[in-house]
């Protein structure tokens, strides 16, 4: 588990701790949440996709980004939030996620982009465990930029689909 | 120097390699006795080129070994040595000997150094006259010194080498000579010191010793000569061949003073060889050792060879479409010059009509099509090989097997031209030699065997290469025992495959072989019969998008059908629709589609449908249901349904709606998502958008979970 977060936290005692990262910010209703801005290879509009048989809800299918297979993943119903529909402001983020020794692009929905944030590393708290919205796992941690409270994800860990297995495919909880 | 020459190596080894293949395919068409000069001389340039090749490189033993071999073939050539049966067969194995060594310098790895030392003592044997009793054959010396020892000792040679001072000045090292010599056979170094001057007048860098050697074995005095061949002006040197006692050999060097000097016996080759590891430790550890790297084991060759006349052919092609480019160019300018005057509202009698501009749009869109179509296949050519690349393996395999099994058999190959991809035929060898190799051990009966069944005594193997509709046939016929029904449907029963009481087609009979886990063999032989192979050469078969089928009569042979699709980065494709998607079903897939009449469906155990097809049964499988989407027409009357190929039997796969055909330029799914079981890639359209290729086996195999869940229900 921990193995993924290595490269970051090999970044923060390479420099020193007063190190800041960039985060870009995105809203799903009104929570703010960011990924390391360096993990994000362009920002798009909602498209249309070509769903997957049999995968589950979060995955809304493929697009075709200039000619490679690229799967969009729906935060909202990744973290179990009331899913809305998609209108003009709806985005796609589409990042770069690291895991099990590839790199591997994919998309995810959100309702629309907010802010650069800069963030100092030690500003970033673990998150409580409060009975949180959703799985720990996905935190990387917390920062209050502006008094607003923002959650920074941990995108490879988010975006893994170890826990899609076939069962899912073959309908055991369809 | 300053050249990299590890750039070159890779051209090296490929072309090495080559040269191999050419010396083994030579080889085996030598004639035994009568040998073709030409066909010697052949293998004789591969050889060479392999060992300058490696002289260059600096892989030593490698250009070293090849130089026994080129000898040997040298003496072939010239006639002063017969070709026999078991110079051709070490010849084979040196090469696989060389494959070996040159595998290992690819890859930095370390080289058997007992195969190599055993391989030089049979070949040191045939050049020495020894022809080839097995016992030879099968000599595994530990060490080269120890190889030489178990011949018969007696024959061997005395060098009186006496340098003169200077030797040392051109850079020469005389211990380095005696390990060279030691390597050769069993060395006695005996020297003499009675020149040595005293300490005081002593000159470090000049050489006052001198040595009588007795070197033992069968060696040649060329062999010797080629040692001492940088010294030769440098000292005085003096071979003579060993009389059968060594001792009454007169010393000639401390003849002269005899009551001063005790000679030094060298104890053998040990001490030399003490003293050389001591002396050159260096010089050892960059030739033998090197460093314990991980063993990284060479990607795929990742360079291709391509005529030269398949690159002309894309340039013509690129020309073409620059013209069609220029040409549709013109049509745009011409259709905006009348815009503008339609725009200014004069009427311009020389102007093309717009009728006139669109019939050339649309004949240069046709030109576009067509060129676009035969760039596509003119580079997708540079990726095909002809399949005598895997093909001319089998000629060595059979002649190694048909001598192991003790049968007589023939291969007949054709079609070697047939041109396939490289990554498919890269996958495709090991398939191939299995079911030759099974041909060959469970096929082709032995002589006597053959002879009582009224058979010729020697047995046929047949190799047949062919295109057909975008896909490589190839076929593996042997005439042979054919597969024996009732034993493989004993076997099946006791491994569980099938029930007693299922009622199987010849035909399902003999696809139970490629089952997994099953084999028929009585003996597990080292050839084949361990029971893994056929359903591994299956699944690689189906990998490769393609399949395999067999065919057998008992008595008669066996017919191994093999297709494979052309490329693996194209794929001819039926689109067609389920729910809201287009899906790609590949058309090698397919047997045919039809439009389902209601009367010909059946409920079985009101489980599965079946449909009746003619006079067979075909399983239906709803792909809305496969997909978990609702059913739109429960009765499906009407309902159109594409009957695909899975596993040699057909299965109706119901879908909402038949598009065209189109070929298809196959993604991956995986690089950015994961495996989908129903899915074996995706494309991307002409609107720009993804489609889904589907794996029919992988939908049968949903369709059966979700059966078996109660997800689906009939």
């Amino acid at each position: 588990m921990s193995t993924s977060l290595e490269p970051v936290s090999d970044d923060v005692e390479a420099n020193d701790n007063i190190h800041e990262n960039q985060y870009l910010t995105f809203l799903l209703g009104d929570e703010e949440y960011g990924v390391d801005i360096l993990r994000v290879q362009e920002i798009r509009g909602w498209d249309s996709v070509t769903t997957i048989p049999n995968a589950p809800a979060f995955i809304k299918g493929v697009i075709n980004l200039r000619g490679t297979i690229v799967s969009i993943l729906d935060l909202r119903e990744r973290f179990g939030i009331e899913s809305v529909d998609y209108n003009e402001l709806t985005v796609v983020v589409v990042l770069r996620v690291k895991g099990e020794g590839k790199d591997r692009i994919m998309g995810v929905v959100v309702d629309a982009v907010s802010e650069v944030y800069h963030i100092a590393e030690n500003d970033l708290k673990d998150p409580p465990d409060l009975g949180y919205a959703i799985n720990m796992d996905y935190m990387k941690g917390m920062a209050t930029v502006d008094n607003k409270m923002v959650s920074i994800l941990d995108i490879d860990q988010l975006m893994s689909l170890k826990d899609i297995d076939s069962a899912t495919e073959s309908g055991e909880k369809a | 120097m300053s050249i990299d020459m590890s750039q070159f190596h890779e051209a090296f080894f490929d072309e090495s390699f080559e040269g191999l293949e050419i010396m083994e395919s030579e080889l085996l068409t030598l004639d035994v006795g009568a040998g073709d000069a030409e066909i010697i001389n052949t293998i004789f340039r591969a050889a060479h080129s392999i060992k300058g090749g490696a002289g260059t490189f600096g892989f030593m033993n490698v250009s070293e070994f090849t130089h026994v071999m080129e000898t040997l073939l040298d003496e072939m050539r010239d006639g002063s040595r017969d070709v026999t049966q078991f110079a051709v067969d070490s010849l084979l194995e040196s090469i696989d000997v060389l494959r070996t060594m040159l595998e290992s310098a690819r890859d930095n790895t370390e080289v058997d150094e007992e195969m190599v030392a055993a391989r030089y003592a049979v070949l040191n044997g045939i050049l020495k006259g020894e022809q080839g009793d097995s016992s030879v054959k099968e000599v595994e010396a530990p060490s080269l010194a120890e190889a030489s020892t178990e011949k018969p000792v007696g024959a061997g040679w005395e060098i009186s080498f006496i340098p003169h001072t200077n030797l040392l000045m051109a850079g020469n090292d005389p211990v380095r000579m005696f390990r060279a010599l030691s390597e050769l056979g069993e060395l006695r170094a005996t020297v003499d010191y009675s020149n040595l001057q005293p300490f005081n007048e002593l000159v470090p860098e000049d050489l006052y010793l001198s040595w009588l050697l007795t070197l033992t074995g069968d060696i040649l005095q060329a062999d010797i000569e080629e040692v001492f061949e940088w010294v030769e002006d440098d000292c005085d040197l003096t071979i003579t061949p060993l009389a059968a006692n060594v001792q009454s050999e007169p010393l000639v060097v401390i003849e002269s003073e005899p009551e001063t000097i005790e000679p030094v016996q060298v104890s053998a080759v040990t001490s030399v060889k003490e003293q050389v590891s001591e002396n050159s430790v260096a010089d050892n550890a960059s030739v033998n050792k090197k460093p314990a790297t991980k063993p990284k084991k060479a990607t795929e060759s990742a360079s291709i060879r391509v005529g030269i006349d398949k690159v002309d052919e894309i340039i013509n092609l690129v020309g073409e479409l620059v013209i069609t480019q220029s040409m549709l160019d013109q049509v745009g300018e011409d259709l905006e010059a009348n815009a503008e005057v339609a725009s200014s509202g004069a009427e311009c009698g020389s102007q093309k009509t717009n009728a006139d501009i669109l019939l050339r749009l649309s004949k240069g869109l046709a030109q576009l099509e067509r060129n676009t179509r035969e760039l596509q296949d003119g580079v997708m050519r540079i990726r095909m090989l002809p399949i005598s690349f895997v093909f001319s393996r089998m000629p060595r395999l059979v002649h190694d097997l048909s001598s192991k099994l003790n049968k007589k058999i023939e291969l007949l190959v054709s079609g070697e031209e047939t041109e396939l991809d490289k990554t498919v035929m890269e996958n495709i060898g090991d398939p191939l030699v299995h079911l030759v190799r099974n041909a060959l051990d469970h096929g082709v009966e032995t002589p006597d065997i053959r002879l009582a069944a009224g058979k010729a005594e020697v047995g046929t193997l047949s190799l047949n290469a062919y295109h057909q509709g975008g896909n490589v046939i190839i076929e593996i016929k042997d005439d042979g025992a054919g597969i024996n029904k009732a034993k493989v449907r004993a076997k099946a029963i006791e491994k569980g495959i099938i029930s007693e009481t299922d009622h199987l087609t010849d035909d399902e009979i003999n696809h139970l072989i490629f089952a997994p886990g099953f084999s028929t063999a009585d003996v597990v032989s080292d050839v084949s019969g361990r029971g893994v192979g056929m359903d591994v050469v299956k699944t690689s078969i189906n990998k490769l998008g393609g399949r395999v089928v067999v065919e057998s009569e008992e008595g008669k042979g066996s017919v191994f059908t093999i297709r494979l699709p052309l490329t693996l980065a194209i794929l001819d494709g039926q689109l067609v629709t389920v729910g809201s998607e287009s899906y790609v079903i590949p058309l090698i897939a397919i047997i045919e589609s039809l439009q389902i009449d209601r009367a010909q469906i059946n409920a079985v155990a009101g489980k599965a449908e079946v449909y009746k097809l003619r006079d067979e049964y075909i399983p239906i499988i709803r792909a809305r249901a496969v997909f978990g989407l609702e059913d739109n027409k429960a009765d499906l009357h009407e309902s159109l349904m594409v009957i695909v190929e899975v596993d040699g039997a057909p299965v109706g796969i119901i879908v909402d709606d038949l598009q065209g055909q189109q070929q298809v330029v196959i993604k991956s799914l995986e690089t950015n998502y994961r495996k989908v079981e129903t899915m074996s890639g995706a494309t991307i359209l002409g609107d720009g958008t993804v489609a889904l290729i589907w794996d029919v086996n992988g939908m049968v195999n949903v369709h059966k979970k979700k059966l078996n869940n109660g997800v689906i229900k009939a």
